[in-house]
């Protein structure tokens, strides 16, 4: 050990993100000050990046079962069963204060990251999916950080052969200084090559593998995820990592291939805290020890300390325990595949996460300490009593229905986000039933013609109204986009992305949010396979909205059958269905005209929207009805408008009721269409109310008509000045 | 007909294509590392990213061992199709003329595309009549294709009035070599073959070359 001259103290404690308390703690569990490198250990262990200290005791009523569930939280993603055999691995991540530092590797590196966490587990990933907010696109800071976003998520996701097959992005003042990245990816996998993280058998080999180690990312989850941007955020640029998707193609292929041969015991990327969370969560997991010997990972640069090494956020790094007798062949499939592949240490049985160098004892620490120990603190939760946000400036000064509706569908939250997607491959891997634009969904094909439907969502506007009921509606508006493309859900991943939680107002907003998420996850029978929590995201103008966003897995029988959102026949009958009852408040109307929030949102049927959802699924999956899409941002008329915009052709339209009626928002409403007699039948299952007919080259609703070709042209143009 | 599919570190589209070339013959991958074509009766260089695209498309990949058995191959007369960063390995490899450039946009584009076909007389459109039109889709950043010096090149497919995604010179979106045996296009028919994900137009490709009488 060290001389204890040099060891460091409370100070150096606090300035790595620990509290006064939590040194005591530390020093209390080791019986006795921590060196230097043990303390580093602690303080990203102990973050709240890593811990979950804010947020774990919340995160229990989740509901964590279901008859698919494979795999769930605790594992590098949870995974559910498909059928055929197959299993469905996902999980979304956040990647959000990186990006707002450097979007362009902050955001490629957040993609590189789930990425990892998929093929950890045994899975290929076979699509990738993005959820994005940023302040307003009049901001020139927000333009940059979008246009550097999407081209990082571009570069990462393109170049690895992953297709990003959907996503969203919405454009509101408060992610102004701190912008939203989340990722979500899926990987599929026999069941029997899911692999779990647990280290075991000591004597067995520890193998890290992927690309060296160096200085890059040092203290990126306590410096940067850990507390609040503020003015000095050039400084914190050095925490940010830079990815290499060539590197990490490699890098799954290889993990991919050793565990087609089982060679592998365990696997586990490495990602925030790097080697030291890496190995201590595997020891932990399996009631092992660890010894890492630092002198032994191959570096980036001569002249590393040790605790450097251990907590490097070097990228495209993973770990695999290994029995020594099979060592030889994964170094040798290491070599193929061009990747480095060094034996760094051992799975032993004390218990102990201890820190060599060339032998010798740098640091010791019991993995309990490091993992089970860190505190965890209760939220003091209340309800502001002011309003938090300011209302979002005034952009619409129209009137009539016509400029409302051509308003709305130029305003970025809704114009068509065709400029983004085609930034990325959404194809490769040849799988892809249904591209972003064609249906509420993406859909794609499974061998024996089954597919997996998903979707990602999130309305922080929504939640900062009312935070209980907005975390339903994320689940519900998931589970609808869903039942659009015929598909039941399996599972779902959530990020939770939210302010300082030490603040009494945001605590009110996390605790109220995942209880609706709880309530909304249980009422529709699906579990939580895992996810994520991203907290401190506020800018000196304060927080963030609140926004969990929500990530679906179902599954449909036919992939042929797959839902489309777009008109399809001449003729056709198209209704209005579901229990739809819509507010102008809290809509993307009432934000153009620049309206407050409202300081709830309406009580939700639940059961009569999940009743919904389940009959438009069945009548999609019979083939009965030509198209589904539900009613969103924008409400009713924007819903009809994106159909005929889908579908290329016009739709005349009878509608008794007013603005709220069609530019009004609420969870449950459908706009369907297909043979008078199909509606009609559906009408005995759910509300449903026939509104007009397929037809014609323009939108005809009551007193108005406007070429379909115009709405796409005001549609298409929305962004498009984003990305000249 | 038996087809091999290069697979580089970094490719991406190279199961894409062995499915797709499986719908008209047998399809092996072929690692590139081994100086071994196995006894196919086409070549596919594949799409993706070999070597990362580091510095500067395809020019690493005409360096990997594999290459000199898919020149030597080329030169006997063998049909090679190189697919969007195969052809670009190509272009690098010298086996076709010209270059590909950033696109104008200087970003990566997915989309549908509409294509002419102006050569059907090559062993990789003789399913087609010129005039024909295809839909396939491109996903590039460096695809705007740049004449030789010379412009002699012989074209084979151009992106229809309205559709050039990237610059490319001429609408230029498919060359052959002069003897119209090595083939290289940015859009790729390896992901316009199944009505399930889209088009079915780039079969056209495949059955073309299933068409070749082996060991032609």
């Amino acid at each position: 050990m060290p001389d204890t001259a040099a060891l460091p103290g409370v100070q150096e404690a606090v300035a790595l993100g620990l509290t006064p308390a939590e040194y005591e703690l530390i020093v209390d569990k080791l019986g006795r000050a921590p060196n230097q490198v043990e303390l580093a250990m602690f303080s990203l262990l102990w973050s709240e990046h890593c811990a979950y200290k804010h947020s774990r005791k919340l995160l229990r009523q989740l509901p964590t079962e279901g008859p698919y569930l494979l795999m769930g939280p605790g594992e590098n993603a949870g995974a559910v069963d498909v059928g055929g055999g197959l299993a469905c691995a996902f999980k979304v991540e956040s990647h959000n204060h990186p990006s707002a530092v450097e979007p362009f590797q902050g955001a490629a590196t957040g993609v590189g990251g789930i990425l990892r966490d998929v093929f950890a587990v045994g899975a290929r990933p076979i699509a990738v999916l993005d959820s994005l907010r940023f302040g307003e696109p009049s901001s020139g800071r927000s333009r940059y950080l979008l246009d550097r976003a999407v081209a990082g998520i571009g570069h990462y996701g393109n170049s690895i052969g992953v297709p990003t097959v959907g996503g969203e992005v919405y454009f509101e003042g408060p992610y102004e200084q701190n912008c939203l990245i989340n990722a979500m990816c899926l990987g599929l996998a026999p069941h029997e090559r899911l692999t779990r993280s647990a280290a075991a058998g000591p004597g067995n080999v520890l193998v890290l593998m992927g690309a060296s180690t160096g200085r890059d990312g040092i203290g990126g989850a306590s410096v940067l995820a850990s507390a609040e941007l503020d003015e000095a955020d050039e400084s914190k640029r050095p925490s940010v990592q830079i990815g290499d998707p060539f590197e990490e193609k490699k890098v799954m292929e290889c993990c991919l291939e050793l565990l087609d041969r089982d060679l592998l015991v365990s696997l586990q990327d490495l990602g925030a805290a790097g080697l030291t969370s890496s190995a201590a969560e595997m020891a932990s997991k399996g009631g092992v020890g660890i010894d890492v010997d630092v002198a032994r990972v191959p570096l980036r640069e001569a002249g590393m300390e040790a605790f450097e090494i251990m907590v490097s956020e070097s990228q495209e790094r993973m770990l695999a325990v290994v029995e020594p007798a099979r060592v030889d062949e994964v170094l040798e499939a290491c070599a193929r595949w061009e990747i480095l592949g060094a034996p760094i240490g051992e799975v032993t049985a004390s218990g102990h996460l201890r820190v060599l160098r060339d032998g010798a004892v740098e640091g010791d620490v019991p993995v309990a300490a490091l993992v089970d120990d860190c505190p965890l603190y209760d939220l003091e939760p209340a309800r502001p009593s002011a309003p938090i946000y300011p209302p979002p400036p005034r952009t619409l000064d129209a009137t009539g229905p016509r400029e409302t509706l051509l308003a709305l569908l130029a305003s970025p939250n809704l114009a068509s986000r065709r400029p983004l997607f085609e930034q990325y491959d959404a194809i490769v891997q040849s799988r892809t039933v249904r591209r972003p634009e064609q249906a509420d969904a993406a859909v794609l094909v499974l061998p024996g013609g089954g597919a997996l439907a998903v979707s990602i969502d999130g309305n922080g506007r929504r939640v900062a109204c009312d935070p209980y009921r907005g975390a339903v509606e994320a689940v519900l508006e998931c589970a609808a986009n869903l039942a659009c493309a015929g598909a039941e859900p399996l599972g779902l991943t959530n990020c939770l992305n939210f302010g300082n939680p030490e603040r009494p107002h945001v605590a009110w907003q996390l605790s109220e949010a995942i209880r609706g998420l709880a309530d909304a996850c249980r009422a529709l029978d699906v579990p939580v396979v895992g996810g994520n929590v991203s907290l401190y995201n506020e800018g000196a103008e304060g927080p963030i909205y609140p926004t969990p966003v929500v990530g679906m897995v179902g599954r449909l029988p036919d992939a042929a059958r797959a839902g489309r959102l777009g008109f399809a026949r001449a003729g056709d009958a198209i209704a209005l269905a579901g229990p739809f009852a819509p507010r102008i408040a809290g809509s993307e109307l009432a934000k153009l005209r620049g309206e407050p929030l409202p300081h709830e949102l309406d009580d939700i049927d639940v059961a009569a929207v999940r009743a919904a959802q389940e009959a438009v699924r069945e009548a999609v999956r019979a083939g009965e009805i030509s198209s589904a899409h539900d009613v969103a941002e924008g409400g009713l008329a924007v819903a009809l408008a994106e159909a005929c915009i889908g579908g290329g052709v016009g739709a005349r339209i009878e509608l008794k009721g007013d603005e709220t009626r069609l530019f009004g928002e609420a969870p449950g409403g459908f706009v369907l269409s297909g043979p008078a007699g199909a509606l009609a039948a559906l009408a005995e299952r759910m509300p449903l109310e026939i509104v007009g007919e397929v037809g014609g080259e323009a939108l005809e609703i009551g007193g108005f008509a406007v070429p379909v070709a115009d709405l796409r042209a005001v549609w298409a143009g929305g962004l498009a000045p984003l990305f000249p | 007909m038996k087809f091999g599919v290069v697979r580089f570190p970094g490719s991406c589209d190279e199961v894409d294509a062995q499915l797709a070339a499986s719908r008209v013959g047998e399809a092996v991958l072929l690692w590139h590392g081994d100086r071994d074509l196995q006894g196919v009766d086409a070549v596919i260089v594949p799409g993706g990213f070999s070597y990362g695209d580091y510095l500067r498309v395809g020019a690493i990949a005409r360096f990997a061992p594999v290459m000199e058995e898919v020149v030597e191959f080329a030169r006997a007369g063998g049909p090679v199709l190189g697919i969007c960063n195969g052809f670009q390995v190509l272009c690098e490899a010298g086996l076709l003329p010209g270059a590909l450039l950033p696109n104008a946009g200087l970003r990566f584009v997915c989309r549908d595309v509409d294509l002419v076909v102006e050569d059907a007389a090559t062993p990789f459109t003789r399913a087609c009549t010129p005039g024909d039109r295809m839909t396939i889709p491109v996903k590039h950043t460096t695809g705007r294709y740049h004449l030789p010096p010379d412009g002699d090149v012989r074209v084979v497919l151009r992106y229809a009035p309205g559709h050039n995604p990237n610059g490319s010179e001429g609408d230029v979106a498919a060359v052959a070599s002069a003897a119209g045996n090595v083939f290289g296009l940015m859009p790729h028919p390896e992901h316009a073959v199944d009505p399930l994900t889209g088009s079915t137009d780039g079969l056209k490709v495949f059955e073309s070359l299933a068409r070749v009488p082996a060991g032609a």
